[in-house]
Order: structure tokens, then C-alpha cells, then sequence
């Protein structure tokens, strides 16, 4: 395996409003390899947001660098797809518009994009929806619309930021297992950001664990139990048990 | 649970329907009075429609509510609802957001005082009294509305799943919080959640419910020690044997 994305010395500072500044990210260094699953967990605003906003090209690093195959990162480009929090689908875009929207605006062709468009759409469990608006969908459904789309832009790496955090915990815990399904059927490199150290133990083959605001690294597990994961397994727990120990608590 | 407890709130034959759709059908329980006691259910259930009903803000299609034995109504009884989302009062500071329904309920200013120096304390609001709701972080709102709610001493208090989005970790410890106040203030306390293990974790008793129409599939009692052990393989057996009973995912 081969270093897919590395972050080097990545900080972040805001000026805060009023004067004085406020430091999100010190030194964050780490290496992701190529179709790795890997989760980075911490607590409520540690800035995990703002590291993964930097890997994916949207903000800048106050200092340090990220590396794509060797390549600084200046800009976002679709070799890295997003999935966002809040979903943001576009609301007057159907399922199918809303999942071939970025090889539409690079000027795809139509045969071409809207292949691939419904294979992604299929691959994650919506065929028969590809005209239902966002709307229309459940907030589980909305979500997977928005993996599609990520999907579709044939990115290198996928980012997803906290993808199931307005879930409920029934679906956020189907959801876990589709994510898993997808991504076996369709290998990359993900980086998927979490505070659910329950979700990262049963999605991850390797965590790394943030500290409270400033974010520094702060632990690193690699999770080496086999797939599918039981969720109430005694070695399942123990891990859960032992990376909530190192973990800070925010209130 | 022992049958010598007093019950202070009974569910009976309670259903709802809305046109032609059928929520809730048939559901009977009792609360005891100070009991803390969790209703899980799957997805989709209709478990705000629940809870709705147990307010008494909208009409039940059948079925009644007794609290002391009285049918339950909200200008008499006092009952208190903390909702997903933190709901305080953004142009109260902490103190002014927990004194409000005191001052409502006319409450002599010596006892607000008292109640109100008391939750804060609890819930580690004290050193926060004079801030703003929007000077707070969401799990320190959720705090003040928890905080604003045992305060009122209710009759009743319903919660609607107040820690969904929060890690887990923080979870924990706002849910130790709330058993230490239920615990000093004696509340009775109706949890509703979509999570097995928080409601494992906290109740001395779980109803869970089927999908609609919605009734009781099973009355699971929870009899472990507290603070309570996730890895415990009792804590263990129950949580998925709740699970068992509403898995659809």
C-alpha cells in the first residue's frame, strides 16, 4: 500500500471577531493509505470539520500542507468527493440531478454520466427514486443520495463529514452497514469524521483520535477485528471502553 | 419494581387515530410514582404522536389518562416536556430561563430561589447564570431545559430523546447527570429514545413498543447497579434482547 493522502504539520488559525486569535488545528500529521477506511474521532467542535474542509481543498491551512499521490492540494477538485454533514442536496434537483450534477457541469457526456449516475444510485439502494425529489425523501435516503453523488464524481477519495449525525440511532445503524457494503463493492480511500466513537470502532480499520479545540492527535487504534462487526461483542466493547478513556470530554 | 409503589400516572386503552391511519391502538401502562422509565421503539413509530398525547395538548381518539388518579389535564397538573432540540428561552439568561415556570406558577420567591440554586448546582449551571442561551454550547442548553424542567417539580416529566446528537462520551456524562437530579428530586419521568443502550442505561424499566399501530410488545425491567457498566454482559443480555424485539435494520 502506498501513502494516498498525507497531512504534514496541518494548523488553523481563525481570527476571532473583536481582535485575538483562535488556534483549531496544531500540527495535525498523518498519512492515509490508498483504500484505507480510516476515522478520525473527537469530541463536539474540535475542529474535525475544519481538517477534513482543508484535505478537501475548501479552506486553506494557516500552516502545513496536504499531500493528494504526492501532489500539494491548492483548491478542491473533484479527485476528492465530499459528503457533508447537513446532506446538502439541492432541493429543486431530482435524485438523478442531484447525483450527476458534477459530471454535468464538467460537460460529461449525457450517455456516459447518466450510466454511472444510476449504477451509484443502485449501488446505494435507490433504484426506483432516481425522480423523487430531496423532499420526498427520508433523512436516511437523503443521505445516500448524497454518497451517490459523491460516488459519481469518480473521486480518489471520498470525505465524509459526520454523514449520520442527524440520523436516528436505528438508521444511523443501517446506514453504518451500508456504507460498509458500498464501499467493499466500490474500494477508496476514505476519511470519514465522526464524534460516535460506537460508529468509528464498527467502521474503521484504523482510528485516529482527536484532542479538544486546539486539535491535536492524541491516540491512534488500529482495529483489526474482523468484519462484520458485532456491535456488542466483549473485544467490540472493551475497544469502545478503552478509546472513550482517552478521549477528551467537551461539554 | 415493586407492586407496593405508588402509581401516579395510568395509561389506559389509550389509541389514536388520525382519518384513516391508526398510531396508536390499545396502550396501557402505569408510571409509579417517581419511576424512571424508558419507552424504545423502532423508527417510525409513532412515538411523538406518544408523547403528544400524553401531554394532553391534542385529543386522544380513545382511551384516558389518569395522574393521582384525576384525568390528566395541563391547567391542573404540571407536566413538563424537554424536546430534542434545546428549547430555553433565548432573550433569558440560564437563571431567568430555569426561573420562568416558577414565576408562572406563582411559587413564593424564597422557594425559587431555593429550587433554582439547587438544579443549577446539580447540573453545573451555577457559574453560568448570568449568561445568554447563545453564549452556550448545545449540550450545556440542553442542560439549562433539563435543569428548567426538574425544577418545576411536574407531576410529570417527558423527555423526547434530549441527547440524540451528542457523542457518546458526553452522553454518558449528561446522562449520569440526569439520574443524579431525578435521583435528588424524585421526578417521575417518561424518556423516549430510538437508542437501546441509553435507554438500558438509564431505565428502571423499558416499555418497548411494536411499529404502528403502535402498542406494548414487552415490559423489560432493568435491575442493574448504578452508575451502570456497558460492558457488564447483563447490560449486555438486555440491550440485545431489546434489541431483538424492534430490530428492522
Amino acid at each position: 500500500m502506498s501513502a494516498k493522502i498525507v497531512c504534514e504539520n496541518v494548523s488553523k488559525t481563525f481570527p476571532m471577531r473583536g481582535g485575538g486569535e483562535l488556534q483549531v488545528l496544531r500540527n495535525i500529521s498523518f498519512a492515509v493509505q490508498e483504500n484505507e477506511f480510516l476515522v478520525l474521532l473527537g469530541p463536539g467542535r474540535c475542529g474535525k470539520t475544519t481538517l477534513l474542509n482543508i484535505i478537501a481543498g475548501l479552506e486553506d491551512p494557516t500552516e502545513g500542507r496536504v499531500l493528494l499521490d504526492g501532489q500539494e492540494v491548492t483548491g478542491p477538485h473533484p479527485d476528492r468527493g465530499m459528503v457533508f454533514q447537513n446532506i446538502a442536496l439541492f432541493p429543486w434537483k431530482t435524485v438523478l440531478g442531484n447525483v450527476e450534477m458534477g459530471p454535468r457541469l464538467r460537460g460529461e457526456d449525457k450517455e456516459e454520466r447518466r450510466k454511472r449516475a444510476l449504477y451509484y444510485i443502485k449501488l446505494v439502494g435507490l433504484e426506483g427514486f432516481e425522480n423523487h425529489f430531496p423532499h420526498q425523501l427520508s433523512g436516511g435516503m437523503k443521505q445516500r443520495v448524497g454518497i451517490a453523488r459523491a460516488y459519481c464524481n469518480n473521486p480518489e477519495v471520498l470525505l465524509m463529514d459526520e454523514p449520520f449525525g442527524h440520523l436516528d440511532a436505528q438508521t444511523r445503524y443501517l446506514m453504518e452497514q451500508e456504507v460498509l457494503r458500498i464501499w467493499q463493492e466500490a474500494r477508496r480511500t476514505v476519511i470519514f469524521v465522526t464524534n460516535n466513537i460506537e460508529e468509528a470502532v464498527y467502521l474503521a480499520d484504523r482510528i485516529i483520535v482527536l484532542s479538544a479545540c486546539p486539535a491535536t492527535i492524541k491516540a491512534e487504534y488500529p482495529i483489526t477485528i474482523p468484519r462484520p462487526r458485532n456491535y456488542t461483542d466483549p473485544v467490540f466493547l472493551k475497544m469502545r471502553q478503552e478509546i472513550s478513556e482517552k478521549m477528551d470530554l467537551a461539554l | 419494581m415493586a407492586s407496593n409503589r405508588k402509581v401516579k400516572v395510568t395509561v389506559r386503552n389509550l389509541t389514536k387515530r388520525f382519518d384513516d391511519l391508526l398510531v396508536l391502538t390499545n396502550v396501557s401502562f402505569d408510571v409509579y410514582d417517581g419511576e424512571f422509565l424508558c419507552i424504545v421503539g423502532p423508527t417510525g413509530c409513532g412515538k411523538t404522536t406518544f408523547l403528544n398525547c400524553l401531554t394532553r395538548l391534542i385529543p386522544l381518539t380513545e382511551g384516558e389518562i389518569l395522574i393521582d388518579g384525576e384525568p390528566a389535564d395541563p391547567k391542573k397538573h404540571n407536566i413538563a416536556f424537554v424536546f430534542q432540540e434545546p428549547s430555553s428561552m433565548p432573550w433569558l439568561t440560564v437563571e431567568d430561563n430555569i426561573r420562568f415556570g416558577l414565576e408562572i406558577k406563582k411559587v413564593p420567591e424564597k422557594e425559587i430561589q431555593e429550587r433554582v440554586n439547587q438544579v443549577m448546582a446539580l447540573v453545573g449551571l451555577t457559574e453560568f447564570r448570568r449568561y445568554y442561551p447563545r453564549q452556550l454550547s448545545a449540550s450545556m442548553l440542553q442542560r439549562v431545559v433539563i435543569a428548567r424542567s426538574f425544577a418545576a417539580k411536574p407531576d410529570l416529566l417527558l423527555m423526547d430523546e434530549p441527547y440524540g446528537q451528542l457523542d457518546i462520551k458526553l452522553r454518558y456524562y449528561l446522562e449520569d447527570e440526569v439520574i443524579r437530579i431525578w435521583q435528588e428530586m424524585k421526578t417521575t419521568v417518561i424518556f423516549v429514545t430510538h437508542n437501546i443502550e441509553e435507554a438500558v442505561y438509564l431505565a428502571e424499566r423499558i416499555l418497548v413498543l411494536t411499529n404502528k399501530p403502535t402498542t406494548i410488545k414487552e415490559e423489560v425491567r432493568v435491575d442493574l447497579p448504578r452508575p451502570r457498566d456497558f460492558t457488564d454482559p447483563e447490560f449486555v443480555r438486555i440491550r440485545e434482547h431489546v434489541t431483538d424485539l424492534i430490530k428492522w435494520w
